[in-house]
Formats: C-alpha cells, structure tokens, sequence
C-alpha cells in the first residue's frame, strides 16, 4: 500500500466538524442492539469533554429503514427530516450530529435534493407547517456523531486510561475498520476522507495506539442492506457479504473491528455465530469469533470506564480476550447485571463459538 | 449444525491468474473480436435462437476470458449462424467468424 497517495486523498476529503453546540438525534435500533452507545456517547461528549450536546425526547427516527425498504415515499421521509431540522432550530442550534449512518445519508440526501431542486424544499416546508405547525430551518453543519468523537480523538487520547496496545507485548493492537455504506459512499464530500479511503475510524485507532489493518475487502458491505435481510429468502445474500469479508480479513489475524453504523456491529457480529453454528467456521483464537465493537464503546474502553456499563456483555462474541490482551480489568460476576445490579439473566450458549 | 433455512452463497470471485491465458490468446488472435467486444448483449438480444435456448454470444465471449472454455461451447452449440448478431454489433465483430474460431480451437 501506498499511504503518501491514501493520505494525499484522505486530505482532499475533510469535513468542516464544528467543536461545540450540537442537536442529537439518537438512532431508532442502536439502542436495542448495544444499548449503551449513545448514552456513552453524550457521558464522554457533555461530562467528559464539556462540550455542549442536547437532546430531545420529541425527536422520531428520521424514516430511513422505511425509506430504503421502498415503503415510504421520499416527501415523507423529507417531511420527518424537516421536523427534526425544525426541532434543532426551535431549541436555537444549528449544528446536527446524529447517530446512525442511515440517518446521516438521510439528512444529507434531502438537503441535496433541497439544493437541488428548490420547489421540493417549498413544498416540505408547506407539508411541514400543515402538519406539525413548525417553522422549516435548515442545519448549518449536519455532522455523524463518529465525525465529532473523531475531531475530539485528540482531547480522548490526552485523558486515556488505557491506549489499544496489546498490555504484555506492548505491540500496538491489530484493528479492522468498518465505515456503514452510507456515510460516505452516497456522497463522498460529506464524509471525512471521501468514500475510498474514509478516515474517520482510521483516525480515531492511530491517536489511541492501534493499528490499521489494510484487507481486500475492507470497503465492503457488512451485508445488511435493508431489503437483503429483511426478507427471509434473501438473508444468505446478506450472510454471504459478512463472510467474505471475514475470510478476507481472516489472514491478518485482527485483534478486534470497529465500526460507526447501527447495522455493521450486528450483523458482524452476529453473523460470526451464524456462520459458526452451521458451517463450523470461527475467525478468532481458539474457537472464539473476532470482538466488533462500536466506536463509542471503543472510546469508552480507552477512557477507562466499566465494559459492562458499556453493554459491551451484549455482544454475541466474547469481548474478555481482548480486554485481558488490552489489560483492562473487569469483574466476571457482574457480567450479567443490569442498572442497580438487577440480574439481566444468562443467554444460552452456541455450540461451536466460544463465548466465555 | 444448525440449518438457519438460509445459507452462504457460494463465491463467484474469479481468480484470473489461475486462467490459462494462451487458449484466450491464440482466439484473440484468430479473432480479435474476442478483445474488442464490450458485452453490449446486443447479439443476445438479436439472436433468434437465443429465445428458445441458451445461446448467447455475449456470455459465450465472456466465458472464454473467465477460463469457462466447456460452458463458451455449450452456449454456443445450439447457434445456426444465422448471422444476425453480426448486422447488430456496435463494435463490427464478425461474430460468425468468432463463432467458428471458437469452435475450432476446442473442438479440432
């Protein structure tokens, strides 16, 4: 690999990330798949970093998973958008940052088509009043909250507790790094280092101690894509793409992978107890699968917080390995304990993935 | 094993180094329609046994370059040379001729 000529492009793609004041949405399924995400996220923006974040419990998911299984027109995923648009504006913001990826192609696919065809914009703005009595704003930055932990890396790293390298050896940790389709891939200007070679993850790994691992198939699709796993009959389609990039990655033994979309830690990992229950197949040592994690809980390990206050025990491949290879101490008792040490219960476990 | 009721979909990624390249170079050079062709389809599209059976010049063509000599054959052994794929190609390949060169290296 050439990285003067990566990081040539990667500097042609920079986003302006505004430093403080943001609106945030939440995602509508990150907080069933890993549940403490977001909330890691506004403890390390708000009360770890200071910066100032607000939320709203009247904002609704933005329509995307209807939107892209073809289920909702556009005007009303347009007319959703320019009420969360009319949300931030009412609460005097004019920074958005949002937590799901979809939602980030959403909110940057309308405004597009806003910019691109005026009358449409008049037109949800019309819908807008008509429906929900609200004034129609456009944000000024619309940023993915990965963008803002990502201009933050630098005060992250400055208040580690722990740094991504293996605590025996000393060696910095291997880490794949796994960008969702639509951050970047619609629109590579709104992403941070363009849709080839995006810079988001990458960045956030190298100032807290890992490496980057350079695969085949590192730009590949997890394989959700709405419509493949949605429906029944299509799912091997969706399984087949999480394979493929597994045995692509496979060879260069990574420690762990990080993503920033709701959909690729679920089916990545997910998909590695599918693949083990019924082809016998397993990525990581010793009959364990490789841990994914979202960069908000990657954020919070390096910030020292407690992993199963990070739902990392909500991950179907076993994190234990890597906190043992990164010297991170936990208490195996209170794995399955939930908010004020009520017992979340014991999940029953596969047959061929190791998971304790 | 468990059966999920969907399954991994087998690879089709190509490898071509493992492809023998001078079978697709001693075409090329009895027909160089074998390098020029842009996979339009329009052979396929015109070809009046391709309704009936799986004919199709274009696949035929591309089959060759994946180092899919048997399945080039089989697309191609139902075709009467009728020669209308000839009058539709955007690129002038005399695929009659390309047809026949193709047979002829395989078949002897």
């Amino acid at each position: 690999m050439i990285y003067e000529g990566k990081r040539k492009i990667w500097s042609d793609y920079q986003k302006e990330i505004p430093d403080d004041h943001y609106f945030y949405v939440r995602s509508c399924i990150r907080q069933s798949f890993f549940p403490a995400s977001e909330a890691a996220f506004l403890n390390i923006t708000r009360n770890i970093l200071g910066r100032d974040v607000f939320e709203t419990e009247h904002h609704t998911t933005c329509g995307g998973i209807a939107y892209h299984s073809d289920t909702i027109p556009q005007e009303t995923v347009m007319t959703i958008v320019a009420r969360q648009f009319a949300l931030m504006h009412k609460h005097g913001y004019e920074n958005y940052v949002c937590s799901c990826i979809t939602s980030f192609g959403v909110y940057i696919e309308t405004l597009e088509t806003w910019r691109t065809f005026p009358e449409l914009e008049a037109k949800i703005a019309d819908n807008l009043r008509k429906t929900c009595n609200l004034e129609f704003a456009k944000p000024r930055f619309v940023v993915h909250a990965s963008d803002l932990i990502y201009k933050l890396r630098e005060e992250i790293a400055a208040k580690a507790k722990y740094k991504l390298v293996n605590a025996k050896t000393g060696e910095p940790l291997k880490v794949v790094e796994h960008i969702g389709c639509h951050y970047s891939k619609m629109f590579p200007s709104k992403g941070v280092g363009g849709a080839e070679y995006p810079y988001v993850l990458t960045g956030m790994i190298e100032a807290w101690g890992g490496e980057i691992v350079d695969y085949p198939e590192r730009r590949h699709c997890c394989g959700f894509g709405f419509r493949q796993y949605f429906i029944k009959g299509n799912r091997g389609y969706s399984l087949s793409n999480t394979h493929k990039k597994f045995e692509s990655m496979e060879p260069y033994e990574p420690d762990f992978i990080i993503t920033n979309c709701p959909g690729c830690p679920y089916f990545l990992d997910r998909w590695q107890y599918v693949i083990a229950e019924s082809e016998g197949k397993t990525y990581g040592k010793d009959g364990h699968g490789i841990p994914v994690l979202t960069y908000e809980e990657v954020a919070g390990l390096v910030l020292g917080f407690d992993p199963w206050d990070l739902g990392l025990q909500t991950h179907q491949v076993a994190v234990e390995p890597l906190l043992d290879k990164l010297g991170i101490p936990y208490d195996k008792e209170k794995k399955f304990l939930g908010a004020g040490g009520k017992d979340l219960g014991r999940p029953a476990l596969p047959s061929c993935l190791k998971c304790m | 094993m468990i059966d999920f009721g969907f399954h991994i979909t087998p690879s089709g990624t190509l490898n071509l180094d493992d492809v023998d390249q001078k079978t697709v170079d001693t075409l090329s050079r009895a027909d160089y329609g074998f390098r020029t062709c842009i996979a339009c389809g329009s052979c396929t599209a015109s070809c009046p046994a391709g309704v009936f059976s799986e004919t199709s010049v274009r696949q035929a063509i591309l089959s060759v370059l994946n180092g899919k000599d048997e399945k080039a054959l089989r697309l191609l052994s139902s075709c009467m040379l009728c020669g209308k794929c000839l009058m539709v190609c955007p690129r002038g390949i005399n695929t009659r001729h390309l047809i026949l060169s193709l047979q002829k290296q395989f078949e002897g």
